[in-house]
């Protein structure tokens, strides 16, 4: 595959189906490898359209200062994107989230602010929206309410999907700005009769309770509930056992997240098994795991280990 | 029947401080009933006129059984249930 520059070569990601983890023959979980995007996370996609659509809307102009809340990829998605294009950029952070993640922001010349851990990626939200207030001439794309974010999925991710597996039954994503969801699930159920599209929404033990969390009081501007089929709620302790899964029986080496979506995909996929229904169950891998590395929880010995080491960070 | 009920902070006042108990019933309309004979008064701050209460969320084996069939989501050996709070102001 060529491309004319890195931006081009966005999307087309791999789609693989997981021999050893899928129930049977009749029942197969797919793999959409997301993090083989530029940056190395599915939100390259919703980050370059956003910069695209507020350029084309005449939002965006050369000199302008980009500003988002962020727990991670989508800043380092915009990030890259700016620097290439030449604008500033501004972004707010839970100051609980990795050293790595802070790390590849300023690699890309983003400027962090931080916010205060307790009320996580909600926080974010609210103080990037004081800060909004007190720059007018700052652009916030604002992933949780731009329609050019699940509009990325609908143009993009969506009909890739489909293109490889037209008998799909089942998408599965983790519930965060829930663009993925609204903007793949809109597309295959227009294409695809009966398509069951699954959310995987984060859950954090009592002492973090982290706040991308629809019950915690901030609903996302684009969330829909109808385009929903149903939703999962993944403690952290499945989503690093099933991200470990992932790593020893499939080699995919994945960030926390994807654990929680693979455990709401075994989920739909072994209630099909039982069922006795056939069904292709696609969820996505967000990203990989190298931002997760210093959390410990690849190498820890068991799965408790691994938990406890996560404790108290936002995973997803 | 066995099924597993994980127990929010917030409710562990009905179970002596246990994260987890064990329940029987067919439906979680039943579980919720078997429950409250040994854990009494849970009942009431998880289901309101025959329905779950708006700010609480009830998962069985961690799917929102507000897509299932709601506290008539029918229950087999094994399964795990989960109680959350929704906390202040809640969803939607």
């Amino acid at each position: 595959m060529r491309y004319d520059s890195p931006l081009a070569a966005v999307g087309n990601t791999p789609l693989v189906r997981l021999p050893r983890l899928s129930p049977s023959a009749e029942v197969s979980v797919w793999a959409k490898l997301e993090d083989r995007n530029p940056t190395g996370s599915v939100k390259d996609r919703p980050a370059l359209h956003m910069i695209e659509q507020a350029e084309a809307d005449g939002v965006l102009t050369p000199g302008c200062t980009i500003l988002e809340p962020t727990s991670g990829n989508t800043g380092i998605s915009l990030a890259m994107a700016a620097r290439l294009k030449g604008y500033r950029i501004v972004c707010v952070m839970p100051e609980n989230t990795s050293s790595e993640r802070r790390e590849l922001l300023a690699m890309w010349g983003a400027e962090i602010i931080s916010s205060p851990a307790a009320g996580g990626s909600n926080t974010a939200v609210r103080v990037a929206k004081e800060l909004a207030a007190e720059h007018p001439d700052w652009v916030m794309l604002y992933q949780y309410g731009n329609a050019a974010n699940p509009g990325a999925h609908y143009a993009t991710t969506g009909p890739e999907i489909l293109a490889d597996l037209p008998t799909i039954t089942h998408f599965v994503a983790g519930l965060g700005t829930t663009g993925t969801l609204m903007g793949v699930g809109r597309y295959l159920r227009e294409k695809v009769p009966g398509v069951a599209i699954v959310a995987a929404e984060p859950r954090y033990d009592d002492v973090v309770y982290g706040l991308r969390n629809l019950d915690e009081g901030f609903v996302p501007e684009l969330y829909d509930e109808s385009v929903l089929t149903t939703r999962y709620s993944v403690g952290s302790e499945d989503a690093v056992r099933r991200t470990r899964e992932l790593l020893s029986q499939e080699g995919i080496f994945a960030g926390v997240s994807t654990g929680a979506a693979l455990h709401a995909a075994l989920g739909v996929a072994n209630k099909a098994a039982r069922a006795g229904q056939r069904a292709d169950v696609v969820f996505v891998v967000a990203d990989g795991g190298w931002k997760y590395l210093s959390t410990g929880i690849y190498t820890a010995e068991s799965t408790e280990a691994a938990v406890a080491a996560l404790h108290g960070q936002l995973w997803a | 029947m066995a099924i597993e009920v994980r127990i929010p902070t917030i409710l562990r006042t009905y179970t002596d401080g246990q994260k987890a108990v064990e329940g029987a019933g067919t439906t979680l309309d039943e579980l919720f009933t078997d429950l409250d004979s040994r854990h009494a008064g849970l009942r009431e701050r998880v289901v309101d006129g025959g329905e779950l209460r708006r700010f609480v969320n009830v998962y069985l084996n961690d799917e929102d059984v507000r897509f299932l069939d709601g506290i008539a989501t029918k229950l087999t050996d094994g399964d795990s249930v989960t109680i959350l709070p929704a906390v202040a102001g809640g969803a939607r």
